[in-house]
Protein backbone atom coordinates (compact mmCIF):
# COMPACT_ATOMS: atom_id res chain seq x y z
CA UNK A 1 0.00 0.00 0.00
CA UNK A 2 1.08 3.79 -0.59
CA UNK A 3 1.63 5.62 2.22
CA UNK A 4 -1.34 8.53 2.76
CA UNK A 5 1.82 10.47 4.25
CA UNK A 6 5.95 10.54 3.56
CA UNK A 7 8.11 12.88 4.84
CA UNK A 8 11.90 12.71 4.62
CA UNK A 9 14.50 14.40 5.94
CA UNK A 10 12.34 17.50 6.60
CA UNK A 11 14.11 20.52 8.30
CA UNK A 12 13.08 24.21 8.80
CA UNK A 13 14.49 27.29 10.49
CA UNK A 14 12.97 29.76 12.08
CA UNK A 15 15.68 32.38 12.00
CA UNK A 16 18.04 31.00 14.90
CA UNK A 17 15.48 28.35 16.21
CA UNK A 18 15.46 25.33 14.51
CA UNK A 19 12.17 23.36 14.64
CA UNK A 20 12.67 20.08 12.76
CA UNK A 21 15.77 19.11 11.92
CA UNK A 22 16.21 15.78 9.53
CA UNK A 23 12.50 14.34 10.43
CA UNK A 24 11.50 11.41 8.74
CA UNK A 25 8.18 9.46 8.99
CA UNK A 26 5.24 7.63 7.09
CA UNK A 27 1.91 6.78 7.85
CA UNK A 28 0.21 4.06 5.93
CA UNK A 29 -3.71 4.28 5.16
CA UNK A 30 -6.18 3.66 8.21
CA UNK A 31 -3.36 4.59 10.83
CA UNK A 32 -3.70 6.81 13.27
CA UNK A 33 -1.00 8.53 14.84
CA UNK A 34 -0.21 10.58 17.94
CA UNK A 35 2.70 12.58 17.84
CA UNK A 36 4.11 13.81 21.16
CA UNK A 37 7.10 16.10 22.49
CA UNK A 38 7.64 19.50 24.70
CA UNK A 39 5.92 22.39 24.21
CA UNK A 40 7.92 23.72 21.39
CA UNK A 41 8.94 20.56 20.08
CA UNK A 42 7.99 21.45 16.98
CA UNK A 43 4.84 19.11 16.15
CA UNK A 44 2.63 22.31 15.08
CA UNK A 45 5.35 23.40 12.58
CA UNK A 46 5.38 19.65 10.81
CA UNK A 47 1.66 19.96 10.77
CA UNK A 48 1.68 23.27 9.03
CA UNK A 49 4.27 22.04 6.85
CA UNK A 50 2.13 19.13 5.92
CA UNK A 51 -1.05 21.42 5.43
CA UNK A 52 1.05 23.56 2.88
CA UNK A 53 1.12 26.43 4.83
CA UNK A 54 4.54 27.07 5.63
CA UNK A 55 7.25 26.46 3.52
CA UNK A 56 10.54 24.46 4.52
CA UNK A 57 14.32 24.65 3.82
CA UNK A 58 14.61 21.26 2.94
CA UNK A 59 13.35 17.56 2.43
CA UNK A 60 10.17 15.89 1.15
CA UNK A 61 6.84 16.20 2.05
CA UNK A 62 4.41 13.96 0.09
CA UNK A 63 0.81 14.05 1.08
CA UNK A 64 -1.74 11.46 -0.92
CA UNK A 65 0.95 11.39 -3.90
CA UNK A 66 1.26 15.13 -3.95
CA UNK A 67 2.73 18.41 -3.25
CA UNK A 68 1.80 19.58 0.31
CA UNK A 69 -0.79 22.82 0.03
CA UNK A 70 -1.10 21.90 -4.03
CA UNK A 71 -5.17 22.02 -4.95
CA UNK A 72 -4.99 18.13 -5.46
CA UNK A 73 -3.97 17.44 -1.72
CA UNK A 74 -6.19 20.67 0.30
CA UNK A 75 -8.65 18.30 -1.65
CA UNK A 76 -7.73 15.17 0.20
CA UNK A 77 -6.57 16.58 4.06
CA UNK A 78 -8.67 18.11 6.39
CA UNK A 79 -6.81 20.24 9.30
CA UNK A 80 -7.67 21.28 13.17
CA UNK A 81 -5.82 24.00 13.83
CA UNK A 82 -4.28 24.46 17.52
CA UNK A 83 -6.12 27.40 18.29
CA UNK A 84 -9.13 27.26 16.19
CA UNK A 85 -11.42 30.48 15.71
CA UNK A 86 -14.28 31.66 13.57
CA UNK A 87 -15.85 34.58 13.05
CA UNK A 88 -17.95 35.43 15.77
CA UNK A 89 -20.61 37.09 14.07
CA UNK A 90 -21.74 33.81 12.33
CA UNK A 91 -23.39 31.09 13.52
CA UNK A 92 -22.37 27.69 14.16
CA UNK A 93 -24.57 26.35 11.28
CA UNK A 94 -24.03 29.17 8.74
CA UNK A 95 -19.73 28.56 9.40
CA UNK A 96 -20.49 24.90 8.34
CA UNK A 97 -22.23 25.65 5.27
CA UNK A 98 -19.09 27.80 4.29
CA UNK A 99 -17.17 24.96 4.71
CA UNK A 100 -19.61 22.42 3.14
CA UNK A 101 -19.82 25.09 -0.16
CA UNK A 102 -15.63 25.73 -0.60
CA UNK A 103 -15.55 21.85 -0.34
CA UNK A 104 -18.33 21.54 -3.29
CA UNK A 105 -20.33 19.57 -0.54
CA UNK A 106 -23.94 20.50 -0.49
CA UNK A 107 -24.50 22.84 2.72
CA UNK A 108 -27.60 21.17 3.38
CA UNK A 109 -25.40 18.82 5.24
CA UNK A 110 -24.38 21.20 7.75
CA UNK A 111 -26.87 20.24 10.74
CA UNK A 112 -26.03 16.99 10.42
CA UNK A 113 -22.43 17.42 10.40
CA UNK A 114 -22.71 19.64 13.48
CA UNK A 115 -25.02 16.72 15.14
CA UNK A 116 -22.69 14.45 14.83
CA UNK A 117 -19.94 16.53 17.07
CA UNK A 118 -23.08 17.26 19.54
CA UNK A 119 -24.13 20.74 18.76
CA UNK A 120 -27.25 20.48 17.33
CA UNK A 121 -28.74 22.60 20.18
CA UNK A 122 -26.74 25.49 19.40
CA UNK A 123 -26.53 25.15 15.84
CA UNK A 124 -28.29 28.49 15.67
CA UNK A 125 -26.06 30.57 17.50
CA UNK A 126 -23.50 32.86 16.89
CA UNK A 127 -19.74 31.34 17.70
CA UNK A 128 -19.09 34.22 19.07
CA UNK A 129 -21.40 33.38 22.19
CA UNK A 130 -19.94 29.73 22.29
CA UNK A 131 -17.55 28.20 24.66
CA UNK A 132 -14.28 26.96 24.13
CA UNK A 133 -15.10 23.71 23.79
CA UNK A 134 -18.08 24.21 21.87
CA UNK A 135 -15.93 26.21 19.25
CA UNK A 136 -13.28 23.02 19.74
CA UNK A 137 -16.39 21.00 18.11
CA UNK A 138 -16.90 23.46 15.75
CA UNK A 139 -13.54 22.78 14.33
CA UNK A 140 -14.05 18.77 14.66
CA UNK A 141 -17.49 19.55 12.42
CA UNK A 142 -15.58 20.86 9.90
CA UNK A 143 -12.65 18.37 9.52
CA UNK A 144 -15.56 15.52 8.80
CA UNK A 145 -16.46 17.32 5.60
CA UNK A 146 -16.15 15.56 2.52
CA UNK A 147 -14.42 11.67 2.73
CA UNK A 148 -10.44 12.83 3.59
CA UNK A 149 -8.04 10.98 3.22
CA UNK A 150 -5.88 12.32 5.62
CA UNK A 151 -6.75 14.30 8.98
CA UNK A 152 -4.32 16.53 10.76
CA UNK A 153 -5.29 17.09 14.27
CA UNK A 154 -3.59 19.67 16.32
CA UNK A 155 -4.55 18.94 19.84
CA UNK A 156 -8.00 18.09 18.70
CA UNK A 157 -8.95 17.29 22.83
CA UNK A 158 -8.00 20.18 24.22
CA UNK A 159 -11.31 22.50 25.70
CA UNK A 160 -13.18 18.70 25.61
CA UNK A 161 -14.90 17.15 28.66
CA UNK A 162 -13.93 13.68 28.99
CA UNK A 163 -17.06 12.17 28.13
CA UNK A 164 -16.32 14.16 24.82
CA UNK A 165 -12.67 13.19 24.50
CA UNK A 166 -14.22 9.72 24.30
CA UNK A 167 -16.78 10.32 21.52
CA UNK A 168 -14.08 11.91 20.04
CA UNK A 169 -12.24 8.79 19.66
CA UNK A 170 -14.86 6.68 18.85
CA UNK A 171 -15.64 9.37 15.93
CA UNK A 172 -11.72 8.55 14.95
CA UNK A 173 -12.11 5.05 15.01
CA UNK A 174 -15.08 5.03 12.60
CA UNK A 175 -13.30 7.02 10.36
CA UNK A 176 -9.69 4.87 10.46
CA UNK A 177 -11.98 2.20 10.11
CA UNK A 178 -13.13 3.55 6.41
CA UNK A 179 -9.19 4.29 5.63
CA UNK A 180 -8.98 7.63 6.43
CA UNK A 181 -5.10 8.54 7.91
CA UNK A 182 -4.83 10.05 11.27
CA UNK A 183 -2.49 12.38 12.48
CA UNK A 184 -2.96 13.73 15.80
CA UNK A 185 -0.88 15.88 18.60
CA UNK A 186 -1.55 15.69 21.91
CA UNK A 187 -0.39 16.36 25.39
CA UNK A 188 -2.51 13.51 26.65
CA UNK A 189 -0.69 10.26 27.19
CA UNK A 190 -3.33 8.25 28.61
CA UNK A 191 -5.92 8.97 25.86
CA UNK A 192 -3.14 8.39 23.34
CA UNK A 193 -1.70 5.00 24.79
CA UNK A 194 -5.85 3.50 24.15
CA UNK A 195 -6.89 5.08 20.91
CA UNK A 196 -4.07 5.33 18.49
CA UNK A 197 -1.93 2.45 16.42
CA UNK A 198 1.29 4.29 16.87
CA UNK A 199 3.20 7.16 18.66
CA UNK A 200 6.16 9.68 17.50
CA UNK A 201 7.89 11.74 19.98
CA UNK A 202 9.33 15.16 18.76
CA UNK A 203 12.16 16.38 21.09
CA UNK A 204 13.83 19.42 20.35
CA UNK A 205 12.66 19.22 15.86
CA UNK A 206 13.88 16.14 16.06
CA UNK A 207 12.50 12.78 16.39
CA UNK A 208 13.57 10.61 18.90
CA UNK A 209 11.04 7.55 18.87
CA UNK A 210 8.23 5.98 16.32
CA UNK A 211 6.51 2.54 16.92
CA UNK A 212 4.01 1.32 18.78
CA UNK A 213 3.43 1.92 22.57
CA UNK A 214 4.34 -2.05 23.26
CA UNK A 215 7.41 -1.25 21.11
CA UNK A 216 8.44 1.99 23.00
CA UNK A 217 7.94 -0.07 25.98
CA UNK A 218 10.66 -2.80 25.07
CA UNK A 219 13.31 -0.10 23.58
CA UNK A 220 12.95 2.18 27.08
CA UNK A 221 13.57 -1.15 29.21
CA UNK A 222 12.98 0.98 32.02
CA UNK A 223 12.99 -0.55 35.76
CA UNK A 224 9.80 -1.96 37.32
CA UNK A 225 9.05 -0.94 40.88
CA UNK A 226 8.10 -3.04 43.07
CA UNK A 227 6.36 -1.92 46.61
CA UNK A 228 6.84 -4.38 49.41
CA UNK A 229 4.46 -4.08 52.58
CA UNK A 230 6.16 -5.63 56.11
CA UNK A 231 4.30 -7.53 58.42
CA UNK A 232 3.59 -5.63 61.86
CA UNK A 233 6.97 -5.53 63.74
CA UNK A 234 9.12 -7.37 60.31
CA UNK A 235 10.21 -3.67 59.10
CA UNK A 236 13.29 -4.14 60.62
CA UNK A 237 14.85 -7.68 59.19
CA UNK A 238 12.92 -6.98 55.92
CA UNK A 239 15.16 -3.84 55.10
CA UNK A 240 17.85 -5.62 56.30
CA UNK A 241 17.27 -8.15 53.78
CA UNK A 242 16.99 -5.72 51.03
CA UNK A 243 19.39 -3.34 51.38
CA UNK A 244 18.73 -2.09 48.20
CA UNK A 245 15.46 -0.31 48.86
CA UNK A 246 14.67 2.53 50.03
CA UNK A 247 12.09 2.66 52.84
CA UNK A 248 9.38 5.47 52.75
CA UNK A 249 7.85 7.38 55.07
CA UNK A 250 4.71 4.88 54.93
CA UNK A 251 6.85 1.98 55.81
CA UNK A 252 6.51 0.74 52.31
CA UNK A 253 10.14 -0.80 50.90
CA UNK A 254 10.94 0.35 47.54
CA UNK A 255 12.89 -1.95 45.28
CA UNK A 256 13.80 -0.87 41.33
CA UNK A 257 14.50 -3.39 39.29
CA UNK A 258 15.32 -4.26 35.55
CA UNK A 259 13.43 -6.40 33.58
CA UNK A 260 15.59 -9.78 33.61
CA UNK A 261 15.96 -8.93 37.36
CA UNK A 262 11.79 -9.31 38.15
CA UNK A 263 11.36 -12.93 38.52
CA UNK A 264 14.48 -13.35 40.92
CA UNK A 265 13.43 -10.65 42.93
CA UNK A 266 9.89 -11.86 43.65
CA UNK A 267 11.56 -15.26 44.65
CA UNK A 268 13.45 -13.16 47.38
CA UNK A 269 10.55 -11.64 48.14
CA UNK A 270 8.21 -14.51 48.47
CA UNK A 271 11.65 -16.25 50.46
CA UNK A 272 10.84 -13.68 53.40
CA UNK A 273 6.88 -15.39 53.90
CA UNK A 274 6.11 -14.03 57.38
CA UNK A 275 7.63 -11.01 56.84
CA UNK A 276 6.00 -9.58 53.76
CA UNK A 277 2.39 -8.42 54.25
CA UNK A 278 1.55 -7.56 50.57
CA UNK A 279 3.57 -6.14 47.72
CA UNK A 280 2.89 -4.51 44.00
CA UNK A 281 4.36 -4.38 41.17
CA UNK A 282 4.63 -0.88 39.12
CA UNK A 283 5.48 -1.03 35.57
CA UNK A 284 6.97 1.42 33.68
CA UNK A 285 4.09 4.50 33.24
CA UNK A 286 3.80 6.05 29.86
CA UNK A 287 4.82 9.50 31.35
CA UNK A 288 8.02 7.38 32.10
CA UNK A 289 8.60 5.62 28.87
CA UNK A 290 7.09 9.01 27.14
CA UNK A 291 9.91 11.26 29.46
CA UNK A 292 12.83 8.75 29.04
CA UNK A 293 12.92 9.54 25.20
CA UNK A 294 11.66 13.44 25.01
CA UNK A 295 14.89 13.97 27.95
CA UNK A 296 16.88 11.74 25.77
CA UNK A 297 18.17 14.90 23.51
CA UNK A 298 19.00 17.27 26.25
CA UNK A 299 15.29 19.31 27.17
CA UNK B 1 -17.41 30.59 -8.91
CA UNK B 2 -19.49 28.86 -6.64
CA UNK B 3 -16.84 28.77 -3.92
CA UNK B 4 -16.60 32.99 -5.16
CA UNK B 5 -20.11 33.28 -4.50
CA UNK B 6 -20.42 30.84 -0.87
CA UNK B 7 -17.67 33.70 0.37
CA UNK B 8 -19.06 36.66 -0.96
CA UNK B 9 -22.45 35.24 0.74
CA UNK B 10 -20.60 34.94 3.90
CA UNK B 11 -18.77 38.06 3.78
CA UNK B 12 -21.92 40.07 2.85
CA UNK B 13 -23.53 38.43 5.69
CA UNK B 14 -20.85 39.07 8.57
CA UNK B 15 -20.88 43.11 7.15
CA UNK B 16 -24.25 42.97 7.69
CA UNK B 17 -24.11 41.75 11.01
CA UNK B 18 -21.53 44.46 11.72
CA UNK B 19 -23.88 46.34 10.53
CA UNK B 20 -21.89 47.90 7.88
CA UNK B 21 -24.57 47.74 5.01
CA UNK B 22 -26.50 50.21 7.30
CA UNK B 23 -23.87 52.54 7.99
CA UNK B 24 -22.91 52.57 4.60
CA UNK B 25 -26.56 53.42 2.82
CA UNK B 26 -27.53 55.22 5.92
CA UNK B 27 -24.36 58.17 5.15
CA UNK B 28 -25.09 57.77 1.01
CA UNK B 29 -28.90 58.19 1.61
CA UNK B 30 -28.18 61.15 3.73
CA UNK B 31 -25.72 63.20 2.19
CA UNK B 32 -27.16 63.22 -1.00
CA UNK B 33 -30.58 64.04 0.56
CA UNK B 34 -28.67 67.20 2.01
CA UNK B 35 -27.22 67.63 -1.65
CA UNK B 36 -30.40 67.55 -3.66
CA UNK B 37 -32.14 69.92 -1.08
CA UNK B 38 -29.49 72.57 -1.46
CA UNK B 39 -29.43 71.74 -5.08
CA UNK B 40 -33.02 72.33 -6.05
CA UNK B 41 -33.51 75.93 -4.75
CA UNK B 42 -34.56 77.61 -7.43
CA UNK B 43 -31.41 77.95 -9.70
CA UNK B 44 -32.78 80.18 -12.69
CA UNK B 45 -31.23 79.99 -15.72
CA UNK B 46 -28.60 77.22 -15.82
CA UNK B 47 -30.26 75.67 -18.78
CA UNK B 48 -29.46 72.38 -17.57
CA UNK B 49 -32.16 70.02 -15.95
CA UNK B 50 -32.22 69.72 -12.02
CA UNK B 51 -31.03 66.38 -12.10
CA UNK B 52 -28.05 66.79 -13.63
CA UNK B 53 -26.95 69.67 -11.32
CA UNK B 54 -27.76 67.42 -8.50
CA UNK B 55 -25.02 64.69 -10.67
CA UNK B 56 -22.42 67.08 -10.79
CA UNK B 57 -22.42 67.53 -6.72
CA UNK B 58 -23.12 64.17 -6.32
CA UNK B 59 -19.95 63.40 -8.06
CA UNK B 60 -18.27 65.65 -5.60
CA UNK B 61 -19.63 64.30 -2.56
CA UNK B 62 -19.49 60.25 -4.16
CA UNK B 63 -15.04 61.40 -4.91
CA UNK B 64 -14.86 61.74 -1.23
CA UNK B 65 -17.56 59.64 0.18
CA UNK B 66 -17.02 56.39 -1.85
CA UNK B 67 -13.31 55.68 -1.26
CA UNK B 68 -13.60 56.25 2.66
CA UNK B 69 -16.55 53.57 2.41
CA UNK B 70 -14.62 51.21 0.34
CA UNK B 71 -11.83 51.55 2.28
CA UNK B 72 -13.36 51.25 5.98
CA UNK B 73 -14.55 48.23 4.28
CA UNK B 74 -11.58 46.06 3.38
CA UNK B 75 -8.43 47.28 5.81
CA UNK B 76 -9.92 44.24 7.74
CA UNK B 77 -10.05 42.08 4.85
CA UNK B 78 -7.00 39.90 5.55
CA UNK B 79 -5.52 41.74 8.64
CA UNK B 80 -9.11 40.74 10.25
CA UNK B 81 -8.66 37.25 9.40
CA UNK B 82 -4.66 37.14 10.40
CA UNK B 83 -5.38 38.76 14.25
CA UNK B 84 -8.75 36.64 14.62
CA UNK B 85 -6.88 33.40 13.48
CA UNK B 86 -9.21 32.04 10.94
CA UNK B 87 -6.47 32.09 8.17
CA UNK B 88 -4.66 29.22 8.42
CA UNK B 89 -7.88 26.88 8.71
CA UNK B 90 -9.18 28.99 5.70
CA UNK B 91 -6.35 28.44 3.23
CA UNK B 92 -6.23 24.51 4.16
CA UNK B 93 -9.37 24.65 1.93
CA UNK B 94 -9.46 24.15 -1.92
CA UNK B 95 -10.05 27.66 -2.44
CA UNK B 96 -7.63 29.91 -3.98
CA UNK B 97 -6.32 33.10 -2.49
CA UNK B 98 -7.78 35.13 -6.27
CA UNK B 99 -11.48 33.27 -5.14
CA UNK B 100 -11.17 34.68 -1.33
CA UNK B 101 -10.52 38.33 -2.09
CA UNK B 102 -13.20 37.92 -5.59
CA UNK B 103 -15.40 36.50 -3.14
CA UNK B 104 -15.04 39.66 -0.61
CA UNK B 105 -15.07 41.96 -3.22
CA UNK B 106 -18.22 40.68 -4.10
CA UNK B 107 -19.79 41.18 -1.15
CA UNK B 108 -18.30 44.64 -0.50
CA UNK B 109 -19.30 45.50 -4.09
CA UNK B 110 -22.62 44.56 -3.54
CA UNK B 111 -23.05 46.82 -0.25
CA UNK B 112 -21.32 49.66 -2.23
CA UNK B 113 -23.91 49.30 -4.90
CA UNK B 114 -27.04 49.06 -2.25
CA UNK B 115 -25.51 52.14 -0.58
CA UNK B 116 -24.73 54.50 -4.07
CA UNK B 117 -28.37 52.92 -5.55
CA UNK B 118 -30.33 53.98 -2.70
CA UNK B 119 -28.35 57.40 -1.97
CA UNK B 120 -28.84 58.66 -5.48
CA UNK B 121 -32.14 57.27 -6.11
CA UNK B 122 -33.27 59.48 -2.80
CA UNK B 123 -31.53 62.50 -4.40
CA UNK B 124 -33.47 61.56 -7.93
CA UNK B 125 -36.92 61.14 -5.90
CA UNK B 126 -36.36 65.09 -4.53
CA UNK B 127 -34.94 66.09 -8.09
CA UNK B 128 -38.42 64.97 -9.60
CA UNK B 129 -40.85 65.81 -7.09
CA UNK B 130 -39.35 69.78 -7.39
CA UNK B 131 -39.34 69.63 -11.36
CA UNK B 132 -40.75 66.61 -13.12
CA UNK B 133 -38.61 67.43 -15.87
CA UNK B 134 -35.93 66.50 -14.24
CA UNK B 135 -36.58 63.00 -15.69
CA UNK B 136 -34.59 63.82 -18.51
CA UNK B 137 -30.82 63.73 -16.53
CA UNK B 138 -31.65 60.37 -15.48
CA UNK B 139 -28.65 58.79 -17.65
CA UNK B 140 -26.18 61.12 -15.67
CA UNK B 141 -27.25 59.14 -12.33
CA UNK B 142 -26.88 56.20 -14.38
CA UNK B 143 -23.55 56.68 -15.02
CA UNK B 144 -23.16 58.04 -12.12
CA UNK B 145 -23.95 54.45 -10.45
CA UNK B 146 -21.85 52.29 -12.04
CA UNK B 147 -19.16 54.62 -11.82
CA UNK B 148 -19.41 54.99 -8.39
CA UNK B 149 -19.31 51.15 -7.70
CA UNK B 150 -15.79 50.81 -10.22
CA UNK B 151 -14.33 53.60 -7.78
CA UNK B 152 -15.37 51.50 -5.18
CA UNK B 153 -13.95 48.89 -6.52
CA UNK B 154 -10.45 50.51 -7.16
CA UNK B 155 -10.66 50.99 -3.24
CA UNK B 156 -11.55 47.86 -2.24
CA UNK B 157 -8.99 46.29 -4.22
CA UNK B 158 -6.30 48.91 -2.40
CA UNK B 159 -7.83 48.53 1.23
CA UNK B 160 -7.14 44.48 0.81
CA UNK B 161 -3.60 45.12 -0.66
CA UNK B 162 -3.06 47.53 2.15
CA UNK B 163 -4.44 44.68 4.56
CA UNK B 164 -2.19 42.57 3.26
CA UNK B 165 0.81 44.06 3.56
CA UNK B 166 0.04 45.68 7.40
CA UNK B 167 -1.06 42.01 8.84
CA UNK B 168 -2.58 44.25 11.78
CA UNK B 169 -5.77 45.61 11.63
CA UNK B 170 -4.81 48.87 13.60
CA UNK B 171 -1.42 49.39 10.94
CA UNK B 172 -4.07 48.67 7.93
CA UNK B 173 -6.58 51.36 9.24
CA UNK B 174 -3.72 53.84 9.36
CA UNK B 175 -2.79 53.18 5.90
CA UNK B 176 -6.28 52.64 4.78
CA UNK B 177 -6.78 56.54 5.86
CA UNK B 178 -3.34 57.86 4.19
CA UNK B 179 -3.87 56.64 0.92
CA UNK B 180 -7.45 58.20 1.31
CA UNK B 181 -5.93 61.51 2.57
CA UNK B 182 -3.39 61.49 -0.27
CA UNK B 183 -5.34 60.06 -2.76
CA UNK B 184 -8.71 62.31 -2.32
CA UNK B 185 -7.22 65.14 -0.19
CA UNK B 186 -3.80 66.18 -0.62
CA UNK B 187 -3.73 64.98 -4.96
CA UNK B 188 -6.14 67.72 -5.55
CA UNK B 189 -5.17 70.14 -3.05
CA UNK B 190 -1.54 70.18 -4.61
CA UNK B 191 -2.74 70.00 -8.35
CA UNK B 192 -4.74 73.36 -7.51
CA UNK B 193 -1.63 74.96 -6.10
CA UNK B 194 0.43 73.88 -9.26
CA UNK B 195 -2.49 75.03 -11.73
CA UNK B 196 -2.75 78.27 -9.59
CA UNK B 197 1.17 78.78 -9.76
CA UNK B 198 1.42 77.56 -13.28
CA UNK B 199 -1.16 80.24 -14.67
CA UNK B 200 -2.71 78.51 -17.50
CA UNK B 201 1.02 77.56 -18.82
CA UNK B 202 2.52 73.77 -19.74
CA UNK B 203 1.68 72.24 -16.25
CA UNK B 204 -2.44 72.90 -17.19
CA UNK B 205 -2.06 72.36 -20.72
CA UNK B 206 0.40 69.19 -20.61
CA UNK B 207 0.55 67.55 -17.19
CA UNK B 208 -2.68 67.99 -15.58
CA UNK B 209 -4.56 65.59 -17.85
CA UNK B 210 -2.25 63.03 -17.17
CA UNK B 211 -2.52 63.87 -13.46
CA UNK B 212 -5.97 63.40 -13.33
CA UNK B 213 -6.36 60.64 -15.20
CA UNK B 214 -3.46 58.68 -13.01
CA UNK B 215 -5.98 59.16 -9.91
CA UNK B 216 -9.30 57.34 -9.80
CA UNK B 217 -10.91 59.32 -8.12
CA UNK B 218 -9.70 62.65 -10.37
CA UNK B 219 -10.50 59.88 -13.44
CA UNK B 220 -14.13 59.41 -11.79
CA UNK B 221 -14.88 63.15 -11.59
CA UNK B 222 -13.64 63.80 -14.58
CA UNK B 223 -15.79 61.34 -16.40
CA UNK B 224 -18.85 62.08 -14.65
CA UNK B 225 -18.33 65.96 -15.34
CA UNK B 226 -17.17 65.66 -19.10
CA UNK B 227 -19.96 62.88 -19.52
CA UNK B 228 -22.45 64.86 -18.10
CA UNK B 229 -23.53 68.58 -19.45
CA UNK B 230 -23.30 69.91 -16.26
CA UNK B 231 -19.58 70.91 -16.17
CA UNK B 232 -19.81 74.32 -15.84
CA UNK B 233 -21.67 73.83 -12.74
CA UNK B 234 -18.63 72.34 -10.92
CA UNK B 235 -15.84 74.67 -10.16
CA UNK B 236 -11.66 73.67 -9.30
CA UNK B 237 -10.62 70.62 -10.53
CA UNK B 238 -13.82 69.91 -12.53
CA UNK B 239 -13.35 72.68 -14.08
CA UNK B 240 -10.45 71.15 -16.15
CA UNK B 241 -12.60 68.51 -17.27
CA UNK B 242 -13.15 69.32 -20.60
CA UNK B 243 -9.32 68.65 -21.72
CA UNK B 244 -9.94 64.98 -21.07
CA UNK B 245 -11.34 63.11 -23.68
CA UNK B 246 -14.00 60.59 -22.55
CA UNK B 247 -12.04 57.14 -23.80
CA UNK B 248 -9.50 58.03 -21.30
CA UNK B 249 -10.98 58.63 -18.44
CA UNK B 250 -13.44 55.41 -18.95
CA UNK B 251 -10.65 53.87 -19.64
CA UNK B 252 -8.98 54.93 -16.09
CA UNK B 253 -12.21 53.86 -14.24
CA UNK B 254 -11.93 50.35 -15.67
CA UNK B 255 -7.83 50.12 -15.51
CA UNK B 256 -8.04 50.89 -11.96
CA UNK B 257 -9.99 48.17 -10.49
CA UNK B 258 -7.98 45.51 -11.93
CA UNK B 259 -4.79 46.90 -11.23
CA UNK B 260 -5.97 47.09 -7.29
CA UNK B 261 -6.90 43.69 -7.15
CA UNK B 262 -3.62 42.88 -8.79
CA UNK B 263 -1.77 44.46 -6.30
CA UNK B 264 -4.35 43.02 -3.43
CA UNK B 265 -3.68 39.26 -5.30
CA UNK B 266 0.72 39.97 -5.16
CA UNK B 267 -0.02 41.11 -1.36
CA UNK B 268 -2.04 38.41 -0.10
CA UNK B 269 -0.19 35.82 -1.51
CA UNK B 270 2.76 37.27 0.37
CA UNK B 271 1.14 36.31 3.73
CA UNK B 272 2.25 33.36 5.40
CA UNK B 273 -0.22 32.26 8.20
N1 LIG C 1 6.25 31.78 13.11
C1 LIG C 1 7.30 31.46 13.88
N2 LIG C 1 8.36 32.30 13.97
C2 LIG C 1 9.43 31.98 14.73
N3 LIG C 1 9.54 30.86 15.44
C3 LIG C 1 8.53 29.98 15.41
C4 LIG C 1 7.35 30.23 14.62
N4 LIG C 1 6.52 29.18 14.78
C5 LIG C 1 7.12 28.32 15.60
N5 LIG C 1 8.34 28.79 15.99
C6 LIG C 1 9.29 28.11 16.88
O1 LIG C 1 9.44 26.77 16.44
C7 LIG C 1 9.51 25.88 17.53
C8 LIG C 1 8.43 24.82 17.40
O2 LIG C 1 7.16 25.41 17.59
P1 LIG C 1 5.81 24.58 17.47
O3 LIG C 1 4.68 25.54 17.50
O4 LIG C 1 5.90 23.68 16.31
O5 LIG C 1 5.81 23.73 18.82
P2 LIG C 1 4.76 22.66 19.34
O6 LIG C 1 5.46 21.36 19.39
O7 LIG C 1 3.52 22.73 18.56
O8 LIG C 1 4.50 23.17 20.83
P3 LIG C 1 3.17 23.19 21.72
O9 LIG C 1 3.08 21.86 22.38
O10 LIG C 1 3.44 24.26 22.72
O11 LIG C 1 2.01 23.49 20.83
C9 LIG C 1 9.37 26.75 18.78
O12 LIG C 1 10.66 26.97 19.29
C10 LIG C 1 8.77 28.03 18.28
O13 LIG C 1 9.21 29.10 19.04
MG1 LIG D 1 1.61 23.27 18.95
Amino acid sequence: MTPTLTISRLTKHFHSVEALNQVSLSLQPGKRAALLGHNGAGKSTMMKIILGLIPFDSGDVTVCGEAPGSAAARMQVAYLPENVAFHPALTGEEQIRHYLSLRGENPRNAPELLARVGLAHAARRRIGTYSKGMRQRVGLAQTLIGRPRLLVLDEPTSGLDPVSRRDFYDLLDGLSADGTTILLSSHVLTEVEARTDSILILSGGQLVAEGTLADLRARAALPIMLLVRPAAAHAAPLAAAFPEAVVGADGLLRISCAQAQKLPLLARITARGADVADFDVIPPSLEDIYSHFSRRDGQ
Amino acid sequence: MSRILATGITEFRISFRNRWVLIATGMMVLFALVLAAAGSAPTGDVGVDRLSVTVASLTSLAVYLVPLLALLMSFDAVAGEVERGTLPLLLTYPVSRLEILLGKLLAHLAILALAVTLGYGAALVVAIWSDPGAIEGIGSLWRLIWSSVLLGATFLGAGYALSALARRPSGAAGLAIALWLVAVVLYDLSLLALIVTDGGGAFTTQALPIALLANPADAFRVFNLSAGEAVAAAGGIGGAAGAVPLWQSATSLFAWPLLAIALALAAFRKVTP
